[in-house]
């Protein structure tokens, strides 16, 4: 027995025109935590993929050793039979199936072909109670929430005699609390003997749990620090994933702040299927020109539902409350209405709600503003190609062209598409849900700047986060939301993490 | 003084292998164009495979003529098809639809005794109503289209027998029959003259001289803002090829017997401007929008509802005036007609580029795609093979142009993982 369950030496990996992964080395030590980090596009992925079999053995060069034994891996499975299992950043859960089906998919308990629902059930829960999860087996994966499907996740793993587990953005999509949850399963795990192999942006989760760090930047291994002893701080990862040091992680800005924009009232809102569930509750909030206003809540708090249902009503039923704009009563009761009324909306899952990923650059920037291209239904396409490109370099998006599609940009990039369009539209208010969610750390330094413009134009500005310190760093002043209720206004001078998480917990009287 | 010397370097590499890097590049760059040439030079083939086939028959003037008549019909459909699959929806419905406003355009004329030209304008808008009652159904109540339109299929073939009595109606008045089967001004000229159809002669100038004002303006334009990007040798061999193309069109029509059919003057017409609806409206916008991702649509403040519903109203009056040429054509309104129509310009929507999914299709594709299973009827009756083998094959060549289309699209995605 090797101390290392895990090397990988001198990998590297080409595809047509990119050199995606040259001369990576990681070694991983048995039953640690070890993280990988770098900025997106920097091979993380690329290099787990190779490890677990999707990318099979000879369409890469170097070794992987295993357990002191060179491996060929086929496919993934050929990975799953040697104890290796790669939980993905998009979960692979079947929407329809229980939640037993779900964690021996693949794997079923049978005989004959014939499945022993019993063992299943019996095992699966034995399985759950293993990561700390109480649902019935029998309940289906779509009807738990996102935090518990991850867990179920973990649990699949855990069924197929998991040696390695890698984690690749287990918490990107979960609130404060769930992370803390499967942080500590991590934990756990490590304690079982189980290595886990962690990506991860969030930099302090790193820091809370990992053993050992490799960072990655352009396809290459830049450095393996240990975090026992603790004197590797954030901002040493950080300069060791982009290549320099990051002076402020938010970029400086004085705030000339206006007349009231936009003012909402009593606004209450009910779930569109459950009619009786109240998902925001009488609330109440406004934000001026020139402010950058942060909303902070813990998953589940109602701050997405809370941006749509203001957002020309596209999420919600039975909306009753009062909106002003300008100081003048207004309705938005369709989405071309509010932005009619100047209003955007920038959702927090661009790919499923912000852009046609099929469509290209320029297409997707003029989609939501086309009427200020056309003449008599007419789309002006040179002008619209003129306006793309004029938002390519001011936002500096990464791109061959225009027409290129944004289906294959990086996160960082599609966020400016996105910001792209809504700026053409040229809203006076503009919500931004999770602005720089799945985005690494020098694209969030451009975003914070973009805002930041954005506000110095006049624009009034609702920032919907779930890092505290992001809201911290660039807002004027932060709502609270807690069970749908507003439940406290803090100026930014008096704003700390502890006394917003003191709000932002605080649950019905 | 590095970046010079980096300079030098670059440009001495640069030098010795040029003429090899060239071609190397131009391969590269028509690999990357293989998706969107790749259906033109499938015809292409096919038509000269099976022109070699029938030792030439199939490219005989008169068989030009008859080719373009007898799927004209198919055509028609596949432009409104092709825009209701770029949605995202389908319609099943077409063929009994058509089936039924031939009926009712019988109805009209003869049980009615409307003018030949009101019974037409009538038909239209019955194809428009029945397109409306099926958008109401997937764009307000939400059912999916599949359904809806299967459901439709049966409710209008059943009508069309309903309201026909299952006998059928024949002795369409020669005015309503030009459509279907009429030339454009057959005695304009002296037959003394008549070497070549001259109305057709003078079409097919005014039909180059607009292919070649409107590329050249368009690049121009382009140029002019700074934004073009297609190689100059690219765009010569592309406008040289549809000038070759509608010359050869133009001459073979021109010797035919009939000369230019009408429906071809219609079908061109509506090509150009259903291919400018898409590219360059905010409703094609919004139809691409809509089919490529539904919810970021509906987020940007598109009413994809009204979109769908006009979807649907739009394709009832294509179908309609399919229906139309095709009962002209026979001559007879009968209770099977238009029978499968639909699968015809599905087929002929996918394998001209149109993704399954929405999101992707061109009107000239779907075009493309209808006239390659044309020819492949026409060339395969030519020769005899019996209709069992010609369904066996015409199977086999849309798995096949869907399969080139998907193994293309993952090369693609493959290259820039």
């Amino acid at each position: 027995m090797s101390e290392h369950v895990l090397q990988m030496r001198r990998i590297s990996k080409s595809f047509p025109g990119v050199k995606a992964l040259q001369d990576v080395t990681l070694a991983v030590a048995r039953g640690e935590v070890h993280a990988i980090c770098g900025e997106n596009g920097a091979g993380k992925s690329t290099l787990m993929k190779v490890l677990s079999g999707v990318y099979p053995h000879g369409t890469y060069e170097g070794d992987i050793v295993l357990e002191g034994d060179t491996v060929s891996f086929r496919d993934i499975k050929d990975s799953e039979r040697s104890g290796v299992v790669i939980i993905h950043q998009e979960l692979a859960l079947s929407p329809f199936l229980s939640v037993a089906e779900n964690i021996f998919l693949g794997n079923e308990r049978a005989t004959g072909g014939f499945i022993d629902w019993n063992e299943t059930n019996a095992r699966a829960v034995e399985l759950l109670r293993r990561v700390g999860l109480d649902v019935n087996p029998n309940v289906r994966a779509m009807d738990i929430g996102v935090g518990k499907q991850q867990l179920v996740e973990i649990a699949k793993a855990l069924s197929k005699d998991v040696k390695l587990l890698i984690l690749d953005e287990p918490t990107a999509a979960l609130n404060d609390e769930d992370s803390a949850h499967l942080l500590g399963l991590v934990r756990g795990l490590r304690e079982d003997g189980i290595t886990c192999i962690i990506i991860s942006h969030k930099l302090n989760e790193i820091r809370a749990i990992a053993d050992s760090v490799t960072i990655l930047r352009d396809g290459q291994t830049i450095e393996t620090l240990s975090l026992h002893d603790g004197s590797v701080t954030e901002d040493r990862i950080i300069k060791g994933m982009v290549g320099r040091e990051l002076t402020s992680r938010y970029p400086e800005r004085t705030p000339a702040i206006g007349a009231e924009v936009l003012r909402v009232e009593d606004w209450t809102v009910h779930h569109p299927q459950e009619h009786s569930r109240v998902v925001v509750d009488h609330a109440h909030l406004n934000v001026r020109a020139g402010e950058i206003v942060g909303i902070a809540g813990l998953m589940g708090a109602g701050r997405t539902e809370l941006a749509m249902s203001i957002f020309g009503r596209s999420y919600g039923a039975d909306i009753s409350g009062r909106m002003y704009k300008n100081g003048q009563e207004i309705t938005a009761r369709t989405v071309s209405e509010a932005i009619r009324h100047g209003i955007a909306y920038a959702t927090e899952d661009r790919k499923r709600y912000g852009l046609n990923l099929i469509d290209d650059i320029k297409r997707n920037i003029s989609s939501a503003a086309l009427g200020k291209l056309t003449s008599a239904g007419w789309v002006n396409g040179g002008r619209e190609t003129l306006v793309a490109q004029e938002y390519r370099t001011s936002m500096n998006i990464k791109a061959p062209s225009v027409s290129s599609i944004t289906g294959k940009l990086s996160g960082g990039n599609q966020q400016k598409v996105v910001l792209s369009k809504w700026m053409f539209a040229d809203p006076d208010v503009l919500i931004l849900d999770e602005p720089t969610r799945g985005i690494d750390v020098g694209a969030k330094y451009e975003i914070y700047t973009i805002i930041n413009e954005l506000a110095a134009q006049g624009k009034a500005v609702l920032v919907i986060s779930s890092e505290l310190p992001e809201l911290l760093g660039i807002c004027d002043r932060i709502y609270t939301l807690a069970e749908g209720r507003i439940t406290a206004e803090v100026p930014i001078a008096e704003a700390t993490p502890e006394r917003l998480m003191q709000h932002m917990t605080k649950e019905k009287d | 003084m590095v970046s010079t010397l980096v300079d030098e370097d670059r440009a001495l590499d640069s030098r010795s292998p040029q003429k090899g890097a060239a071609v190397a590049d131009a391969g590269r760059f028509l690999m990357s164009r293989l998706r969107q040439i790749g259906i033109f030079l499938a015809l292409l083939v096919i038509v000269t495979l099976f022109q070699a086939l029938t030792g030439g028959a199939l490219l005989q003037p008169d068989n030009v003529y008859n080719i373009i008549v007898q799927n004209s019909y198919i055509l028609l459909l596949a432009i409104g098809m092709v825009m209701i699959i770029v949605a995202g929806h389908i319609d099943l419905s077409v063929g009994s639809v058509a089936a039924f406003v031939g009926a009712m355009s019988g109805i009209m004329i003869r049980d009615w005794s409307l003018p030949w030209w009101v019974a037409l304008v009538a038909s239209l808008a019955v194809g428009a109503l029945v397109g409306a009652w099926q958008g109401f159904w997937v764009a307000y109540i939400g059912i999916p289209a599949f359904i809806v339109t299967l459901a439709g299929m049966l409710v209008f073939r059943g009508l069309t027998q309903i309201v026909l009595e299952n006998q059928r109606i024949t002795g369409f008045p020669p005015e309503y029959r030009q459509l279907g089967g009429g030339s454009l001004f057959p005695g304009l000229f002296p037959p003394a003259t008549n070497i070549l159809d001259w109305t057709t002669v003078g079409l097919g100038l005014i039909a180059m001289a607009l292919l070649v004002v409107s590329q050249l303006r368009g690049r121009a334009n382009r140029a002019k803002l700074d934004l073009e990007d297609e190689p100059r040798a690219w765009f010569l061999t592309r406008l040289v090829f549809g000038v070759v193309v509608i010359l050869a069109l133009t001459l073979l029509l021109a010797s035919s017997r009939g000369g230019t059919p009408i429906v071809l003057v219609v079908l061109g017409v509506l090509v150009v401007a259903y291919s400018a609806v898409m590219n360059r409206t905010v409703f094609g916008r919004h139809v691409y929008a809509r089919g490529g991702n539904l919810q970021a649509a509906q987020l940007s403040g598109v009413n994809t509802k009204r979109v769908d519903f006009l979807l649907f109203v739009n394709m009832g009056v294509l179908a309609a005036l399919a229906g139309l040429v095709f009962t002209g054509r026979l001559n007879s309104a009968g209770p099977g007609a238009g029978n499968l129509f639909e699968l015809d310009a599905i087929a002929a929507a996918f394998i001209g580029g149109a993704a399954v999914t929405g999101g992707v299709g061109t009107i000239i594709g779907a075009i493309t795609g209808g006239l390659i299973m044309g020819v492949l009827n026409n060339g395969m009756s030519l020769m005899g093979v019996g209709i069992d083998f010609q369904q066996f094959i015409k199977g086999m060549v849309l798995l096949l142009a869907v399969g080139f289309d998907v193994f293309n699209k993952r090369r693609a995605s493959n290259a820039l993982k």
